[in-house]
């Protein structure tokens, strides 16, 4: 228990650090996920292959080798990085947007036809129907599995602490070198604080989805 | 649904289409052609850097993959079988008409669904002082299990009451109601669940690389560093092509079980996904 008290600023920093890589990645993942569910569903065949290939691709390949790729492979082909949040940022929003590609398109598949219709035949054009109708409904039904997407992110962002950068996970294994008698408390921890971000936003996943199914 | 976004494109849209397309494209090319001339500054596809995969040394160089991948496929194996029943298990608990066995069994799910998994492994290494593949195959075990227990537990609880009822009625214990009437047909309404877990399951593996097992990626890092800096860009991009041709292979799987399921949803199985028991990103 000890341990813990001891090294509570290393804790707070590492938390402070996985609140941030989860943050920045979770934004820039909902962006381009939200952007690659719009490809997905245009009229022009060239998008929809595109966001196709890099939804397939990212979803299938292990967040280990994205980090990889991105901590170890790009520096040594001449993209260096400052600092290895950059290198976690790039692997973890990449990964994510994935999914929140797939999720924003079952969204839009959830949404009544009768919308859309009505829609153009007022005379909207693609971009207004999806803009002003369709996404402005689906992300309403996707937030419960927007919110599980992100909690799984804060999961993820686990993996930078093996790439170098010093969040949670990272402090987790440099402290338990620290204090090779009191590992068990030390990871105990690590695990409080990651709980202290996954419990909540779960519940608040809970209460999403109650609110949603009261609303249909 | 997509095709009702949109009025079929004219003459004038598909014209505006093609020619954004060939833009768009030369686009993505001119990048590409950038970063592989780049590459080939570096020497990247010289022949020698790609050797160690047919020349002299390939014999050792696809042992060293091919015990990799044993490795992996065998830590995701035995994971999967492990997890399931226990799945099952955690399921039945969590659905039980006691509440002193309910409520735990809650606590201990949430627990293990807002753990990371990579944390479990070193938890149970370090602390047990296992072998590296107890505690990858611990840490998956724990995961998966809490996340099969959710998804079964959708499947129960989307079933009509009816079935549940019937069983009780005929004279049925309420346990073998559960595993007679409601399980097997929970299992069969999320297959397409059970399968995208899988390859979950599966690309988790792939953490075992941070505890130090010895799996597919652990093999090409030690590969690289031992072959020289010059062949971590071979090394890896086979590693990574291996990892992504078998996970596109399962995913395929698990599309052709849904779809030969949907297509058995007139017998009166119908399948479900419960937003709860989505599998997310992990």
């Amino acid at each position: 228990m000890d341990a813990i008290f001891a090294s509570l600023p290393q804790y707070w920093d590492g938390f402070l650090r996985t609140l941030f890589l989860a943050a920045v990645s979770g934004i820039i993942a909902l962006v381009i996920g939200t952007l690659l569910a719009a490809m997905r569903v245009s009229p022009v065949a060239a998008l929809r292959g595109f966001s196709m290939f890099f939804v397939e691709v990212a979803r299938n390949t292990p967040l280990t080798i994205i980090f990889f790729f991105a901590a170890i492979v790009l520096p040594r082909l001449g993209i260096k990085f400052d600092q290895f949040e950059v290198a976690a940022i790039i692997a973890l929003s990449g990964y994510t947007s994935a999914f929140v590609a797939e999720a924003v398109r079952s969204g839009v598949n959830s949404v009544p036809v009768g919308q859309a219709e009505a829609a153009r035949s007022i005379g909207l054009t693609f971009t207004q129907v999806l803009g002003l109708i369709i996404l402005p409904q689906a992300l309403r039904t996707v937030v419960p599995p927007m919110i599980n997407i992100i909690i799984a992110l804060v999961k993820n962002s686990s993996v930078a602490g093996a790439f170098f950068v010093l969040e949670l996970f990272g402090y987790g294994k440099q402290l338990a070198n620290e204090y090779g008698d009191k590992v068990l408390w030390v990871l105990v921890g690590v695990a409080f604080f990651y709980l202290l971000i996954t419990v909540p936003l779960g519940i608040l996943a809970h209460f999403v989805e109650r609110k949603v199914a009261i609303a249909r | 649904m997509s095709s009702v976004l949109y009025d079929v494109p004219g003459p004038k849209a598909r014209l505006y289409s093609f020619f954004g397309s060939v833009a768009g494209t030369l686009v993505i090319l001119g990048v590409l052609a950038i970063a592989v001339f780049t590459l080939a500054q570096q020497g990247i596809f010289d022949a020698n850097r790609w050797e160690i995969f047919y020349g002299t040394e390939a014999p050792d160089v696809w042992n060293l993959i091919l015990q990799g991948l044993g490795a992996t496929l065998a830590a995701a194996a035995v994971s999967a079988v492990i997890a399931f029943p226990l799945g099952v298990a955690l399921c039945l608990l969590r659905i039980s008409l006691v509440p002193w066995i309910r409520v735990p069994t809650q606590v201990v799910l949430e627990f293990l669904r807002g753990m990371p998994v990579v944390l479990m492994m070193f938890f149970v290494l370090l602390v047990f002082a296992t072998s590296q593949f107890v505690a990858v195959v611990a840490g998956l075990v724990l995961y998966n299990s809490a996340i099969f227990a959710e998804i079964l537990r959708a499947g129960i609880q989307s079933l009509p009451k009816g079935q549940r009822e019937a069983g009780l009625a005929i004279g049925l214990q309420s346990f073998q109601s559960r595993m007679i009437i409601e399980l097997p047909q929970a299992i069969r309404r999320m297959l397409p669940s059970l399968v995208a877990q899988l390859v979950v399951l599966l690309k988790d593996t792939s953490l075992g690389f941070i505890v130090g097992y010895e799996e597919l990626l652990r093999k090409i890092q030690i590969m690289a560093d031992f072959l020289g800096p010059n062949f971590l860009f071979p090394a890896f991009f086979m590693g990574a092509a291996i990892y992504i041709l078998i996970n596109i292979a399962v995913s395929r799987l698990a599309i052709a079980i849904e779809r030969r399921g949907s297509k058995k949803a007139a017998g009166g199985v119908e399948h479900a996904t419960a937003a709860g028991a989505v599998p997310t990103a992990k």
